[in-house]
């Protein structure tokens, strides 16, 4: 890509916007926990339904998705729709609107706090969040990593990796720091809509330059007619449901989503969001991914570099393949800043306050900031060395977080769920998926194709139940705590 | 013990409602399928179309349903 001046200056006007967005957001944010993490539970639709939509896509949405696309033809769309815009959206309701209801009564700010409460445990607690920043925080260094090398990429080696990467950490702490939840979601917002407008606007200029889709498509029937078969290849149903059920669950329990379900201001607000949510995953995926499957019928594979810019540097000018990179840049931010702000509230508020006993309310506000720096510190410096374990973990953390799924919602609904339950269900799974990923033995395939993120989260659930049906609950669990919810 | 049982089944309906939407968000019956129309797969049009007629039901069960099997008691709509 050329012009690098341009490319900068529009980068530069992106984080300078962000910046004034973040600013704002400060002015109207007060020294409260609450109001840090959860923007005292404000949000109205647009603000939770983008900042959630921007959070959940990361990097991937705009150049692994098309990638896969490229090679494998456009099912992604299938995967993520189901996963994204059906799954999910149920699990919104059946995990988000309970963790609500509970939010607003009981005043958590975190899923451990929530669960720590129920079961009466703080090692339950200190556990939930030590496995959640354990997958977050290789999955964090991997966004960085994305970003300081698609500016690498942008400017042709202009700005270094560690410059790039480096640059966008520090600015990201600025702004968490100084406005916490409130400045995330209204620069994920403009983020999120952002991106949309990119991805349509790139949509219908390729589509216009090689004339219409029944243009491309006949090209791509041309060099790859398996694209156009629903299945075959990578995708066999084992294939497309192992990974839809995997990633959703695995969504619901990611830091930054699931804390999502504590911030909407009503009722009105989680019914809007829950009903746009399919038609907005559609408005976003169908045109990006079959922009890459189209991609393969121009002869651009994802072996020469993400496909989407190659596309664009192909069919549109070059000021506008730019402002689409901004876009992912602009994805991946958005995750990032919010994975931050999750993360140092797991790390803050869920282990050190329980572990060290001379943590104090007076210390929270600054506590609050100092984690969210450290997070994006220690990730930062982990992606100058992008060591190959933690690289593995984050390509795995959905499943990781997936593995928390099963155990949190039984406890949400059975009042009969023990903490021993909890406990062995957390661990049971954690472990044998763990054990899939790094330990050779173990298969990471099962019955013809279901992954172990999958057997783990069955083995999860019978652990949970089974354990809890032959324990009994200690005194101080409160089994009714997750009951006789009323809204209003 | 009638309200219970008329909560139950309403619980019972609308899961499977919510598993018919997640069984054919892919059109498993099309498997193989290559007809294209209008420059898209038919398959992307149907799973284009089942996801918009997913928030129409979604919308309704809003209106209609919402809180059944999470808030406590008959009194939502």
């Amino acid at each position: 890509m050329a012009n690098v001046p341009l490319q900068l200056g529009i980068i530069t006007a992106y984080l300078l916007i962000a910046l004034v967005v973040g600013l704002l957001a400060y002015r109207v944010t007060d020294r409260t926990a609450e109001d840090y993490y959860l923007a005292s539970r404000t949000f109205g639709t647009v603000v939770l339904l983008f900042t959630t939509f921007a959070t959940l896509l990361s990097a991937f949405t705009f150049f692994g998705g098309p990638n896969i696309s490229a090679g494998s033809g456009p099912e992604w769309i299938l995967v993520m729709g189901l996963m994204d815009g059906v799954l999910f959206a149920v699990l919104w309701y059946v995990i988000g609107y309970k963790q609500w209801l509970l939010g607003q009564r009981e005043g958590y700010l975190t899923l451990g706090q929530m669960l720590g409460d129920r079961f009466g445990s703080t090692v339950l607690r200190v556990l939930v969040a030590a496995v959640s920043i354990f997958w977050l925080f290789p999955y964090v260094m991997l966004q960085q990593q994305g970003a300081g090398t698609a500016l690498v990429a942008l400017t042709e080696g202009a700005v270094p990796y560690w410059v790039g990467a480096g640059g966008i950490t520090l600015f990201m702490i600025v702004y968490v720091t100084l406005a916490g939840m409130r400045g995330v979601a209204w620069t994920d917002t403009l983020q999120g809509l952002f991106m949309l407008v990119m991805v349509w606007g790139a949509f219908v200029w390729v589509l216009a330059a090689v004339g219409g889709p029944t243009a491309a498509t006949s090209k791509l029937a041309s060099t790859d007619p398996e694209f156009l078969a629903l299945g075959g290849g990578l995708y066999s149903p084992q294939y497309v449901i192992s990974t839809a059920v995997s990633i959703a669950f695995g969504v619901s329990m990611f830091p930054q989503v699931n804390q999502r379900f504590f911030v909407a201001e009503s009722k009105t607000v989680l019914k809007r969001t829950f009903a746009l949510w399919p038609v907005l995953v559609i408005l976003l995926f169908v045109p990006a991914f079959m922009l890459g499957a189209w991609a393969a019928g121009y002869g651009i594979s994802p072996a020469d570099g993400n496909v989407l810019p190659l596309l664009l540097n192909e069919f549109t000018p070059g000021w506008f393949a730019a402002l689409v990179v901004a876009g992912a840049m602009a994805a991946m931010m958005s995750s990032s800043d919010s994975m931050l702000l999750s993360g140092s509230s797991y790390l803050t508020r869920d282990i050190y306050r329980q572990v060290v006993s001379t943590a104090t309310q007076r210390r929270e506000d600054l506590l609050a900031r100092v984690g969210v720096a450290l997070f994006a510190a220690l990730t930062f410096v982990a992606s100058l060395f992008q060591p190959g374990t933690l690289v593995e973990i984050g390509d795995t953390a959905f499943g990781g977080f997936a593995q928390l799924a099963l155990p949190v919602i039984v406890a949400l609904y059975w009042t009969g769920t023990t903490r021993k339950g909890m406990l062995s269900g957390v661990l049971g799974s954690q472990t044998f998926y763990l054990a899939s990923v790094f330990v050779p033995v173990v298969p990471s395939s099962y019955l013809g194709g279901w992954s172990a993120s999958i057997v783990g989260m069955v083995l999860g659930l019978i652990l949970t139940v089974s354990v809890s049906l032959a324990t009994v609950a200690a005194p101080e669990e409160n089994a009714s705590r997750f009951s006789n919810l009323q809204a209003e | 013990m009638q309200p219970i049982v008329t909560e139950r089944v309403r619980i019972a309906l609308w899961g499977t409602v919510a598993f018919v939407l997640i069984a054919l968000a892919v059109p498993w019956f099309m498997w193989r399928s290559d007809a294209v129309i209008a420059g898209l797969p038919v398959w992307i049009w149907w799973h284009v179309g089942w996801l918009g007629l997913a928030s129409v039901v979604f919308y309704v069960f809003t209106q209609r349903a919402w809180g059944l099997g999470v808030e406590r008691g008959e009194n939502r709509g």
